[in-house]
């Protein structure tokens, strides 16, 4: 077992898999948690949806000059500044102004993948993830982004957890809550378009979701699930990986179905200790 | 000593007033209740005071040094909170935030500090505890020390008491009582209540759609308007 894992990740393509999904799926998380208590997970979701419709039309235009994910990029940037404003907007209802960007986005891509080249396995690519698809130049713009956020989680940590948890109290007290909001909102697009080709547009949400809401099970604090989250999301992802490439499966959903077992696990686990009546006082 | 002196104030959103021509002054160690119905303006006028929204017409000044990020600020809960994964001393700690500016981490003395409200509100024992397995009541002592965190001098608290039971409700009164008797921190609360209002406070602002009360307590017990609202919730 051991040695086929080492062989796996003797492949140059497997190595990039590798370095860039664990950074991907670390950031991912680390987002998530925030994105999940201030209930904006559909953004995340919304966003794998301009992505691709983004990146459909880049592919098929082939525009001088520019990669896709180059075209992608500023396009979903755009998109989640749109969809904060929205949700943070109460005249307009947030989640059906969501719905109607992401559906527009995939038809949109849809379309003008198919009109390109027809529908080919392309597409399946793009919505179910592959494993193939970290590139070189991927690969540094998943170290930047990384270290991005990162640095960011570090040294904003204390707002980040002030904004999340009580927005109207932060402003009040002179935290530029909107500026953080923003932050969280660019760093999560270039999240979900970096990981996106891997994890496949309709899944790479679950990164975002699925950690954080695992480690709510068990974990009772604003900085335990944020570790938790973390560890768990690049435990998954590289389980996920390692099935992918033994059982030749699409990478994206063997991710998802690593984390949804986790998500049972630790919904168990969380239970078990409820009905045991352990006092959590380290957790 | 005057901390906060609204001068001839109007709020409005897009071009709906939603107060006019307000004029108050918050004194050093009053307490004030502004009381008023649904839509009154409640809410804008707490918004305003705390620099959240700017009055269309008229200024809010503050005086004595008072800072306008040093106003705590007891926020209504929202849903979102009921279920958050926060640490006690987490939430407490928070409130130490406006005296950081950029720098990112907590000093010995934010800690010290946060400790020290804690015990000023009895809720040592829930220390450890997570803020989502709290009662309602606990939940506002947890907020009510974070506020007492982000200011020494002034406290504005949004209906501090809503959804709590009437046990809980005569004891977080008390608790926001003592802190303004004993520890001379000035108190702006927004209320429902006015049986209560009338209880406590030095000074009630009542708002109403085109005429407001300002004063006393005693003046407004006395004023038509107090005449009114008062002697109908007493019926009940």
């Amino acid at each position: 077992m051991l040695n086929e894992i080492i062989e796996m990740f003797s492949y140059p393509f497997m190595f990039r898999a590798l370095v860039g999904g664990t950074l991907v799926s670390l950031c991912a998380a680390l987002l998530g948690v925030s994105l999940v208590l201030k209930r904006y997970s559909m953004i995340g979701d919304g966003l794998s949806h301009v992505g691709f419709g983004a990146l459909a039309i880049a592919t098929a235009a082939n525009i001088a000059n520019l990669t896709p994910l180059e075209f992608a990029m500023p396009i979903v940037v755009a998109a989640a500044f749109l969809l904060l404003r929205l949700s943070e907007n109460s005249k307009i209802k947030g989640d059906a102004a969501i719905a109607l960007i992401s559906t527009a986005s995939l038809a949109i891509g849809i379309m003008a993948a198919t009109m390109a080249k027809g529908l080919q396995t392309d597409i399946n690519s793009y919505l179910f993830g592959s494993i193939l698809s970290m590139s070189q130049s991927d690969l540094w713009i998943c170290v930047v982004l990384s270290v991005v956020v990162l640095i960011l989680f570090i040294f904003f940590y204390h707002k980040i957890f002030a904004v999340t948890f009580d927005e109207s109290f932060a402003r009040a007290t002179g935290t530029k809550a909107g500026i953080y909001n923003m932050i969280i909102a660019l760093l999560t697009a270039l999240t979900i378009v970096i990981g996106m080709k891997m994890m496949g547009s309709l899944l790479i949400s679950s990164l975002i979701i699925f950690p954080a809401i695992t480690s709510m099970r068990i974990f009772k604090r604003f900085k335990t699930v944020m570790i938790s989250s973390a560890i768990v999301s690049v435990i998954c992802f590289f389980i996920g990986l390692v099935i992918s490439y033994i059982y030749s499966t699409p990478t994206g959903a063997s991710i998802v179905i690593v984390n949804l077992g986790a998500l049972i696990l630790f919904s168990v686990v969380g239970f078990i200790l409820k009905k045991a009546g352990i006092h959590q006082k380290v957790f | 000593m005057k901390l906060i002196s609204c001068d001839n104030l109007s709020f409005s959103y897009e071009s709906t007033q939603v107060v006019k021509n307000l004029s108050f002054d918050v004194n050093e160690g009053e307490y004030l209740c502004v009381v008023g119905e649904n839509g009154s303006g409640k809410s804008t006028l707490i918004k305003g005071l705390l620099g959240l929204k700017s009055p269309s017409r008229g200024k809010i000044i503050h005086l004595s040094g008072l800072k306008s990020n040093e106003v705590g600020y007891l926020p209504q809960q929202t849903p979102a909170q009921k279920d958050f994964p926060a640490g006690v001393f987490e939430v407490v700690l928070s409130g130490r935030l406006n005296s950081r500016g950029w720098f990112p981490f907590y000093s010995k003395n934010d800690k010290k500090n946060a400790m020290e409200n804690i015990e000023r509100l009895g809720i040592q024992s829930l220390v450890h505890k997570s803020y989502r397995e709290l009662s309602g009541g606990q939940q506002q002592r947890v907020l009510l020390a974070r506020a007492l965190c982000a200011s020494k001098k002034i406290i504005i608290l949004d209906e501090p008491v809503t959804g709590l039971d009437p046990i809980v409700t005569e004891e977080m009164y008390r608790l926001i009582e003592e802190l303004n008797k004993k520890e001379k921190i000035t108190i702006i609360m927004v209320s429902h209540d006015i049986n209560a209002s009338v209880k406590y406070a030095s000074h009630i602002l009542h708002l109403n759609f085109d005429q407001s009360f300002y004063g006393t307590t005693e003046e407004y017990i006395k004023s038509p308007m107090g005449r009114y609202f008062f002697s109908e919730e007493k019926s009940f």
